[in-house]
């Protein structure tokens, strides 16, 4: 890891420095009215070009990325970023188009709009996709919008609470919220304290109302395991005249093996940088590619991409469409990213995604489970959890040994999600990762779990090798110094 | 195997073997067999070279028009170092800095991009963004709406696009959006007073609005605070190079779209929202923030902070739902701001501005333009005409741009309203062709 490199930009200024060159307008100075301007100009840094780059490119130092090393954060699916999809996606020809172009300047666009648009709903089973939504969970805020939308049209205003799982990422219940529902939770099945994330048919029956719009499920769920009773909950929900909602944050492991579509599931979100290689960004842009069986395609979000003959055309908001969601056409650079993804793939190769993500996952699960609890004993699909270490004299934590891999260039997994388990490590190492890197995290697993028992100590200390050390985060929060000027007042 | 793949067959069937099964499939036998084997119907892998040739074909599809067209897009340069330094790993493929020692590099613009909003609007506080400019206002929306205040007051000279974003949010959730009237291209101030009342939850106004006009905003927040009725100003964040903050006209929530700071129009996406509030209002924003602390040596160090308001911790309760936002955009605009620096954005903002005053006075000298409203704008002008808009956009196009926005394209009563923008991209030469080109028609 890079040394401590703190400076924030700012604290580089000096009076007079530039980093820009604009060309000499020979038009002339037009006034300004003095009545709408500012008084106070806005403090930004002065630094020349080479400044910038020299602090961004140490700022970037202080970060782990997966071209580095292993990075098996659970449900985040941290696959290999392919460098042709960011160079096709580079081109002027697309980077520098007006989103108001007239549509016979933008064909080539289009048609990946709309191709993409075929390849997702063909690969998960349903009729057609909007890729307007910009990340996964804007993706299920749209997905309840038009649950919402489809019961309203029948005249059904009763439909007040969507169902959850208790396993189930954060997103779904505040995604259910904000699009105005109330959420009701679903039990996993349990023996004991050991629960496996999946649906208890017998309490999904007993919360299945008329006042159920819906419910939302991973499939495989957030432990990894997949609801083999997912045709019988399908047919439950459909019966009590709820849809069902696919949060496609894990549909990796399925890809080419199973489709969201067949197993009765109406609508879909899947996260191209998730599951189709897109960049992470560090939070973002993602995109969150919205999916709909044909009975709910008039509710999908304008502007929607058609194809009529051999032109691809934009339509505004249809009569029955749940509006718009974004201003224009959602990420569309991003799919470029994924649409290239899906044309390297191929057919051909979309099921070996599957089998070797779920591979991997459980490869490393049997070979650490001596040192790491496991609540689950099935076969996983491409993630699972542990729950904690397994002999533990000293209590130590899942945190004290995610900082402890840090120490190892390797980023931990999720932990403390999901709430199933108290001590949990979820763990998803993506199919680009090879057995050679599996063995070495496992053997670093394998050393942190004995120095847990040897040397405990370190643990708690630890990363030692990190340009920051552990952080005070309560006080970050009684204090909250959120900009440059809030550090000078102190 | 692919090449994005590193599994030999020996590599496979040991780890078979760890695991204790004899074959792929047994990893997959709990799925229905009624699910399993449908043939998809997917174009084969593509080998790189063939890759490739199919990209030219299809960017040879697209023409991109030299832009005289804003309307939530708008051209300005995007400097080479702000692609090359995104495009760092460090940077690129980092996911959500929840191990904040090993994400202090993504931790740590997101400070700097907070810092810089919070200089251009003069708010207290900015989050880490939101994923465009329409849902960043929506956003600000669901913050400002109470149990009992679920009326929004919109001004009608709002974009379009940003009012349908606001209705498609709002329904679900039983928020009543009542339009400002509008009244010679600015929002009418006596009918707010009017429909300002008990229900209000809060006023949203765009500035420059939809024809490019400077929404003048004096005494409005007094109004609304008198009614304890929030002030939500979606503004152009490049415009705050010169324009009165939303913090000095009294905003409480200041939003907007990050794209006019460098960011390419890439055919509307990806951009960032902005979004900044006060700092009685700080616990109520959605989205992350980041803080500063220390580390147990001492060390200054930058951490995500108050998340008690987000979905991970809160679920159903959350502020929002909002997970991953447009990070990588926030550094985008960080390195342009850094890059363009104090002078940089004002030389940019004022060579956009006099070169859209130049195209406007020139136009407002032919015969087939004036000026309806009289008013104050930026780079951003709205002028009637007796021209046919389709037409005009037709011959501008064949001479490679992308004329003014047909106002008509909204609504139809104002389908003899054109709307062009103008940035430091844009010359002299460029604005006397098409000077020219109008002239003649």
């Amino acid at each position: 890891m890079a040394k401590y490199y703190g400076d924030l930009i700012f604290e580089k200024s000096v009076e007079g420095r530039k980093g820009y060159s604009l060309p000499v307008s020979p038009v002339k100075d037009y006034d300004m009215d003095e009545n709408l301007l500012r008084e106070e100009e806005a403090d930004l840094p002065e630094v020349s070009e080479f400044d910038v780059v020299r602090h961004y490119t140490n700022v970037s130092f202080k970060n782990h990325g997966i071209e580095k090393g292993f990075y098996p954060l659970g449900s985040c699916t941290m696959k290999y970023n392919p460098k042709i999809n960011l160079e096709v996606s580079k081109d002027p020809r697309f980077t520098s188009l007006h989103p108001y172009q007239p549509v016979e300047t933008v064909q080539g666009i289009l048609q990946i709009y709309y191709e993409t648009q075929k390849m997702l709903a063909e690969i998960s089973g349903l009729d057609t996709y909007s890729l307007n939504p910009y990340a996964g969970a804007h993706g299920e805020h749209v997905g309840l919008m038009i649950i919402r939308a489809y019961h309203e049209a029948k005249g059904d205003f009763k439909r007040t609470k969507i169902i959850v799982p208790d396993s189930a990422h954060g997103t779904n219940p505040a995604s259910a919220a904000v699009a105005g529902f109330d959420v009701v939770e679903v039990k996993s099945n349990c023996e004991g304290d050991h629960c496996d994330g999946t649906v208890d048919i017998d309490h999904l029956k007993k919360v299945l109302d008329d006042e159920v719009a819906g419910i939302m499920l991973t499939n495989p769920n957030t432990v990894g395991m997949f609801e083999k009773d997912i045709l019988e909950m399908a047919k439950l929900v459909h019966d009590a005249g709820g849809l069902l909602y696919y949060d496609g944050a894990n549909l990796n492991p399925i890809l080419g093996v199973a489709r969201p579509g067949d197993m009765g599931f109406d609508i879909t979100h899947i996260n191209l940088h998730k599951t189709f290689s897109t960049p992470h960004g560090g939070g973002g842009p993602g995109s969150g590619p919205v999916g709909v069986t044909k009975e709910l395609k008039p509710f999908l979000p304008a502007p929607v991409v058609r194809k009529a003959g051999d032109l691809y055309l934009v339509d505004g908001i249809g009569k029955d469409s749940i509006g718009q969601v974004s201003h224009f056409l959602g990420n569309i650079n991003v799919v470029i990213k994924a649409y290239s993804y899906l044309r390297t793939i191929g057919k051909d190769n979309l099921r070996d995604i599957a089998k070797l993500s779920t591979l991997n996952a459980n490869y490393v699960k049997e070979s650490l489970k001596s040192h790491y609890k496991l609540p689950v004993q099935e076969i996983c699909k491409h993630e699972f959890v542990f729950d904690g270490l397994k002999d533990n004299p000293h209590g130590l934590r899942a945190l004290d040994v995610a900082k402890r891999l840090l120490d190892f260039d390797m980023h931990p997994p999720t932990v403390y999600f999901p709430l199933l388990y108290r001590e949990a490590m979820m763990i998803e190492p993506p199919e680009n990762e090879s057995k050679q890197t599996l063995d070495a995290f496992i053997d670093i697993m394998k050393k942190i779990a004995e120095e847990a028992k040897e040397d405990p100590e370190t643990l708690k200390k630890a990363p030692l090798t990190t340009p920051v050390r552990r952080l005070d985060e309560a006080q970050a929060a009684r204090n909250p110094r959120v900009k440059f000027k809030d550090l000078l007042e102190d | 195997m692919h090449k994005y793949l590193p599994h030999t067959e020996k590599d496979i069937e040991k780890m078979l073997e760890r695991i204790g099964v004899s074959s792929m499939d047994d990893l997959f036998a709990e799925i229905p067999d009624a699910l399993k084997g449908v043939d998809l119907d997917l174009p084969e892998s593509l080998s790189e070279i063939e890759l490739r040739e199919h990209f030219e074909r299809l960017a040879s599809q697209n023409e991109p028009l030299v832009p005289f067209m804003g309307a939530g897009a708008y051209d300005h340069y995007t400097p080479s170092v702000i692609p090359y330094l995104l495009e760092r790993q460090e940077f690129m493929t980092a996911y959500t800095p929840y191990q904040p020692e090993v994400s202090q590099g993504t931790l740590q613009y997101i400070f700097e991009y907070q810092t810089m909003i919070t200089e251009l609007t003069g708010m207290d506080v900015s989050n880490a963004s939101m994923y465009d400019g329409a849902t960043a206002t929506a956003e600000a929306m669901f913050m400002a709406v109470k149990k009992k205040r679920k009326k929004v007051l919109v001004a009608a000279t709002i974009n379009p696009n940003v009012l349908n974003v606001l209705r498609t949010y709002a329904h679900p959730r039983g928020i009543e959006i009542v339009l400002v009237d509008e009244a010679d291209g600015v929002f009418d101030k006596d009918d707010l007073a009017e429909k300002l009342d008990e229900d209000t939850a809060a006023f949203i106004v765009q500035t420059p609005n939809v024809y490019g006009i400077i929404e003048s905003l004096e005494g409005v927040a007094d109004k609304l605070q008198d009614n304890k009725s929030l002030f939500i100003i979606n503004q152009d964040p490049s415009t705050l190079a010169y324009l009165k903050t939303p913090a000095e006209w009294g905003a409480d929530i200041a939003v907007g779209d990050c794209q006019t700071l460098g960011v390419p129009l890439s055919y509307g996406g990806p951009y960032i929202g902005y979004m900044a509030t006060t700092g009685k209002l700080m616990r109520q924003m959605p989205g992350r923030i980041c803080g500063v602390t220390e580390d147990v040596e001492g060390k200054r160090a930058y951490v995500l902070t108050l998340q008690a308001r987000e979905q991970h911790i809160r679920r159903e309760k959350a502020k929002s739902n909002i997970c991953s936002n447009q990070s990588l955009m926030a550094l985008h605009v960080t390195i342009y701001l850094s890059l363009m620096g104090k002078k940089g954005l004002k030389e940019v903002q004022k060579t956009s501005y006099n070169h859209a005053h130049y195209l406007k006075s020139m136009l407002e000298k032919l015969p087939s333009f004036e000026d309806p409203f009289e008013k104050p704008f930026f780079k951003e002008f709205t002028l009637k005409t007796t021209l046919d808009p389709d037409r005009i956009n037709q011959v501008l196009r064949e001479k490679g741009y992308l004329g003014p926005l047909a106002q008509g394209r909204f609504a139809e009563e104002k389908k003899d309203l054109v709307t062009f923008a103008v940035t430091e991209k844009r010359t002299k030469e460029q604005m006397d062709e098409v000077i020219r080109i109008l002239g003649a028609m």
